[in-house]
């Protein structure tokens, strides 16, 4: 330890919020599990998290003891289901600061959150009276970038192909970052909306979208966030980040696969035309036509996900029992750990921030020209977990020039023993291949 | 230890020094010359072959690609052992070998039969890796139906 005196007055080190990582562990029984003879060591929590038991009893016991259909029925179980749904919403807008209840929509994950608004594009762009600032036409442009995962590019590629607008990007810089220099001539009064990547998938990178934001609402254009990576590792507050939409999957949060968040302003939601008809999204209706229930409902038609939307809850209560400031703290701490360690490597290359600052615990990399399936491979042998391959990111891929890249990525649950039995690991690779 | 039936000496040897690499024109003018590009999209593994035959013999099967050391020692393999056949033999090989790489590690290969294809064997209990393998030979077989020897072409995968 260094004996730096913090002057009083300012925040201390000993201010930031901090857990007991073996007690997180053993709330997480998937980590007890041995692979191939060796302790599990998953490093795969960008892909998807593991679950604590809190959240597993909860989707249990909502089977066991609540289940019935929500919004439907008059009786007792259904009663308690509707409540559960509708209590999972509040705490989830509670999460991340949701200035309503109503402005929370579940959907199945970001993907269906993402494609849920660019298909309220396409219908809105079918009718002259719908709200303007969701139609588009030729001369009409969406921007997105180049660091996106496959689900905020591809949706926006075929709404550009519907409605005969033009689809943009920021490129990034060789350091992994944004590169917002053409930020005004890409951002123009011609733009409807902006869809980015809060933190990437990929390069770890954490965007700061305040200047984008600020040259979105100049030129009267939508942002979307894609906060697929970043709510499940960083406090969010959708009010401070001053976006449009924000979207989240409930698998990366602790939460189960199936559930998924997409928050919108109430007013912006409100203009919006339905995407998906059937139950629960209508006002009323008739042979010829129906009207629609306001938001959230609208874009809810259907039985949802009762049980994984009530889990996702209790991931919540779980996570902000710990304080979301500990875990992007813990994780802090965890990057700069592995960003050293991985230094150390003979051959180790970092695609992405090679500095602990504007970026998450999530790296990717290069061992020599050793492909990613031999490395992973070779890896798991070992019992260490990692992602091999594009990561639903080919165009970073393609930006730094190799068809795969090996990532590590680490939660709340992630020890710096782990991060040592990778690079242990990666020596044993390179004895394998040199 | 488990790894080793994976990585056989046999892969890393022809993974290390392939045999046969690179695209080339036909040495006899006459020959039919075709080729497939073939990628696997979960990894982005991908593989050129190219063949070039006068209908009756394979004269070259060349290759380029990049990827791992299953997908690029299986391609070195593959020009190995199907180069200067006679389609109707080398068919016969493509067809052991793809039973070999479908028997989740319950088929006994033929050594006379697939030469150094055998070290494949333990790749056929890792089903994440079993496309690898398959990659260059999947190729192959598009390849030559392009070339008019052989089955109607794959669809790609
Ligand atoms: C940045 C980002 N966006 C979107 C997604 C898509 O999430 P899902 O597959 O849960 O819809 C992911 C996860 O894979 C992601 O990392």
């Amino acid at each position: 330890m260094s004996s730096l005196t913090i002057p009083a007055g300012m925040p201390q080190f000993d201010d930031v919020p901090r857990f007991d990582v073996a007690a997180v562990r053993a709330d997480f029984p998937i980590l007890d599990r041995e692979v191939n003879g060796h302790p599990l060591v998953y490093l795969d929590s960008a892909n998807t998290s593991h679950k604590p038991r809190q959240v597993l009893d909860v989707l249990a016991e909502h089977y066991a003891r609540h289940n019935a259909n929500v919004s439907r029925s008059v009786h007792t179980l259904g009663t308690e289901a509707t409540e559960a749904y509708e209590g999972a919403r509040a705490k989830i807008a509670r999460f991340v600061n949701a200035p309503s209840v109503d402005e929370v929509v579940f959907t199945k994950n970001s993907t269906e959150a993402i494609n849920l608004v660019a298909y309220a594009f396409s219908n809105a762009s079918l009718r002259a009276d719908a709200d303007p600032r969701f139609r588009l036409g030729p001369g009409d442009e969406i921007v997105i970038s180049e660091m996106e995962h496959h689900s905020n590019i591809v949706p926006w590629q075929l709404l550009a192909e519907r409605t005969g607008a033009t689809l943009r990007w920021f490129p990034v810089t060789d350091a992994g970052r944004l590169d917002e220099s053409g930020l005004d001539d890409l951002v123009t009064e011609r733009t409807k909306i902006v869809s980015l990547v809060h933190m990437s998938n990929i390069l770890g990178t954490v965007n700061a979208t305040a200047r984008i934001t600020a040259r979105v609402r100049e030129v009267g254009a939508l942002l979307l966030l894609d906060c697929s990576q970043s709510v499940p590792h960083l406090p969010i507050d959708v009010v401070d980040l001053d976006a449009d939409f924000v979207v989240f999957t409930g698998h990366k949060m602790c939460g189960p696969t199936g559930i998924g968040v997409l928050w919108g302003r109430g007013e912006l939601l409100a203009a919006m035309p339905p995407v998906m008809g059937g139950g629960s999204m209508i006002e009323t209706v008739t042979m010829a036509r129906s009207t629609f229930a306001a938001p959230p409902a609208r874009f809810e038609a259907g039985t949802p996900p009762i049980a994984e939307a009530v889990a996702l809850g209790a991931a919540v209560d779980y996570l902000t029992g710990l304080d979301m400031r500990a875990i992007q703290w813990h994780e802090k701490e965890l990057t700069a750990y592995a960003l050293d360690a991985l230094a150390t490597v003979p051959g180790l290359r970092i695609f992405g921030p090679t500095v602990p600052v504007g970026r998450g615990g999530t790296i990717s990399f290069a061992l020599g020209d050793i492909h990613p399936h031999d490395v992973g491979q070779v890896l798991d042998s070992l019992g260490v977990q990692v992602r091999v391959g594009h990561h639903c990111a080919k165009p970073v891929c393609s930006r730094f020039g190799v068809p795969a890249m090996t990532r590590a990525s680490f939660y709340l649950y992630t020890t710096t023993g782990e991060i040592d039995a990778l690079v242990g690991g990666l020596e044993q690779v390179r004895k394998v291949f040199d | 230890m488990q790894l080793d039936q994976l990585y056989q000496e046999i892969i890393l040897d022809h993974y290390k020094r392939p045999h046969g690499r690179g695209l080339r024109d036909a040495d006899d003018p006459t020959d039919r010359v075709a080729e497939a590009h073939h990628v696997n999209p979960t990894c982005g593994d991908e593989v050129t072959v190219r063949v070039a035959t006068d209908g009756v013999v394979l004269h070259d099967v060349s290759y380029d690609g990049m990827g791992c050391s299953i997908s690029q020692a299986s391609a070195s393999v593959l020009h190995e052992l199907l180069r200067g056949r006679e389609a109707g033999e080398a068919f016969a090989v493509h067809e052991a070998f793809v039973e070999l790489m479908s028997g989740r590690g319950q088929v006994t290969p033929d050594e006379d039969v697939l030469g150094d294809g055998v070290a494949f064997a333990g790749v056929a209990r890792y089903p994440a890796r079993v496309k690898c393998a398959l990659l260059p030979w999947m190729a192959f077989k598009d390849a030559a139906a392009r070339a008019g020897v052989g089955a109607s072409p794959e669809v790609k995968a």
